[in-house]
């Protein structure tokens, strides 16, 4: 198949011998592979975004908190104080959006999982909040998906985005190299920039363990969507200045499955290490039993 | 090394929190409901493993009752399922067990068809929201359900799997992925198809009436 790839590598030859967004590549192997058309991939990233929109809202909404088990609340709370913030007010907002989403999926609402719903607050957030401020308009937001995507793609391929084989660093980490990549491409970046932004940002959660106190996607799920989201507007905008990964991102994808596979099963997604070993974690899950 | 498609990745749509313990719950639920014709009057789901100690707080027993109810796992009842069973009249109960199992996410269900048969199936929640259906009637089967796929139980004798894919070839119907399982030699036996286009209802009626041997066709 003309636009199969497997590396990243890969990915970026094939977009300078013809031309190509990293985006656009994307969709030609998402066409080749599903035997759909543009249209219809399109159509469902659309249903998507709205989806991702609407988590949103729906968790920024101030007269209807969402709440799970243990958390809930916390994003109206930031986007309230967003304007004070020392990080300023839209990386405040943006963060604040990563938490209503992962609020939303806590109480039982309606998300995208992206690449999984544990880590759902990352990529919309980045997106859509980054989107507004930018006025990305919708065909271009679902370039950002596609983009995403690939670099979720690859990352699943040769290392994992599953907590329970490679700990947090392959959920929340993946999510935000998915979001890094996307931004930056959608800021103008060259497919480098988009693999350099990706790299970065895995590389500043290698070895994040996935320890959920009670085994709920609540805590530190929540504030880990929180600095997810963060950790990939930070890794875009080293990549747009000029700054690049000493290792190359297929090699920091092979690093991240080493580490997850040295990683003791405690930590990966079985609640019995890590925060979830903690008195506090563990007085916590007695209460749920009860 | 697995490919994944761009879906895979951004996706699935659904309720929350959790992949495995509530939209893979969903789809066990709902591979159930569609054995049943698409209607459960009467189960008792049993939530073993990590469903059992952690399922309330991802509401793994509401996500089954939604599945058993034919919601799919994006649906927004999702959350009420156990409300709406009870207000239709569907005597659905969920327990839960300390039974260690293959499988840590696993659901056991004992339901009724339209027919009134009691039927016992075990599923597994095998991540992101996969599934794999392990056992229907004390028969070992393995499906997850990924592409349109038909169930088709009948007596284990020569001819029947031919009866049924010549059905299939008739009208240009591809078969992606197909698996037989029985008990032991000329006793039960059910055929597992997994097609790459969608099977009309009315194809399911015609493969039921090919083979005296062909007991039930269930789409699911």
């Amino acid at each position: 198949m003309r636009y199969s790839f497997i590396r990243s590598a890969q990915l970026c030859e094939i977009c300078a011998k013809e031309g190509l967004s990293v985006s656009e590549v994307m969709l030609r192997r998402e066409m080749e592979r599903s035997e759909r058309s543009r249209d219809d991939i399109m159509a469902d990233l659309r249903s998507n975004l709205q989806v991702m929109q609407t988590s949103i809202t729906k968790g920024l909404d101030p007269e209807n908190l969402h709440h799970g088990v243990f958390t809930g609340g916390d994003a109206v709370k930031l986007n309230h104080f967003a304007a004070s913030s020392n990080m300023g007010r839209e990386m405040a907002e943006i963060v604040a959006a990563a938490i209503a989403v992962v609020e939303v999926n806590a109480s039982m609402g309606k998300i995208v999982a992206a690449p999984t719903a544990g880590a759902s607050g990352i990529l919309p957030a980045v997106l859509l909040v980054c989107g507004r401020k930018r006025n990305f308009d919708e065909e271009m937001l679902c370039r950002g998906l596609l983009t995403a995507g690939a670099i979720g793609c690859l990352i699943a391929s040769n290392a994992s985005i599953a907590g329970a084989s490679g700990g947090c660093q392959a959920e929340t980490g993946s999510a935000a190299a998915m979001a890094a990549g996307a931004l930056t491409e959608l800021c103008g970046g060259t497919p480098e920039m988009v693999f350099h932004a990706a790299a970065m940002a895995l590389k500043n959660v290698m070895g994040l363990v996935c320890d959920p106190v009670g085994g709920l996607v609540e805590c530190p799920c929540v504030k880990r969507n929180a600095i997810g989201a963060a950790n990939a507007v930070v890794s875009c905008d080293m990549a747009l200045a000029g700054i690049t990964s000493l290792i190359p991102f297929d090699e920091v994808v092979d690093a991240m499955k080493a580490v997850g596979n040295q990683m003791h099963p405690d930590l990966r997604e079985t609640a019995r290490g890590g925060l979830a070993a903690t008195p506090t974690g563990k007085a916590l899950a007695e209460k749920l039993h009860q | 090394m697995k490919e994944y498609g761009l879906f895979d990745l951004i996706g699935p749509q659904m309720i929350g929190p959790s992949s495995s313990h509530t939209a893979g719950a969903a789809r066990i639920g709902y591979v159930a409901s569609r054995m049943a014709g698409g209607c459960v009057k009467k189960a008792v789901v049993t939530l073993y493993g990590s469903f059992a100690e952690t399922g309330k707080g991802h509401g793994t027993d509401k996500a089954v009752v939604a599945g058993l109810l034919g919601f799919a796992p994006d649906d927004d009842r999702l959350r009420i399922a156990p409300q709406l069973a009870k207000e239709w009249g569907r005597d659905i109960r969920v327990e839960f067990s300390d039974e260690e199992m293959k499988h840590p996410n696993t659901a056991g269900i004992v339901f009724e068809n339209e027919d009134g048969r009691t039927i016992h199936m075990t599923g597994a929640s095998i991540g992101g929201g996969n599934i794999e259906i392990q056992s229907i009637n004390g028969m070992d089967v393995s499906f997850g359900c990924d592409y349109p796929t038909l169930l088709i139980f009948h007596q284990d004798r020569p001819g029947v799997i031919s009866s049924v894919t010549g059905v299939l070839a008739e009208h240009e119907i591809n078969i992606a992925f197909m698996k037989v399982f029985r008990n032991s030699r000329w006793q039960n036996a059910c055929m597992v198809i997994e097609t790459d286009g969608e099977v009309e209802d009315c194809l399911v009626e015609q493969i039921r009436s090919e083979n005296q041997d062909i007991v039930e066709v269930c789409k699911l």
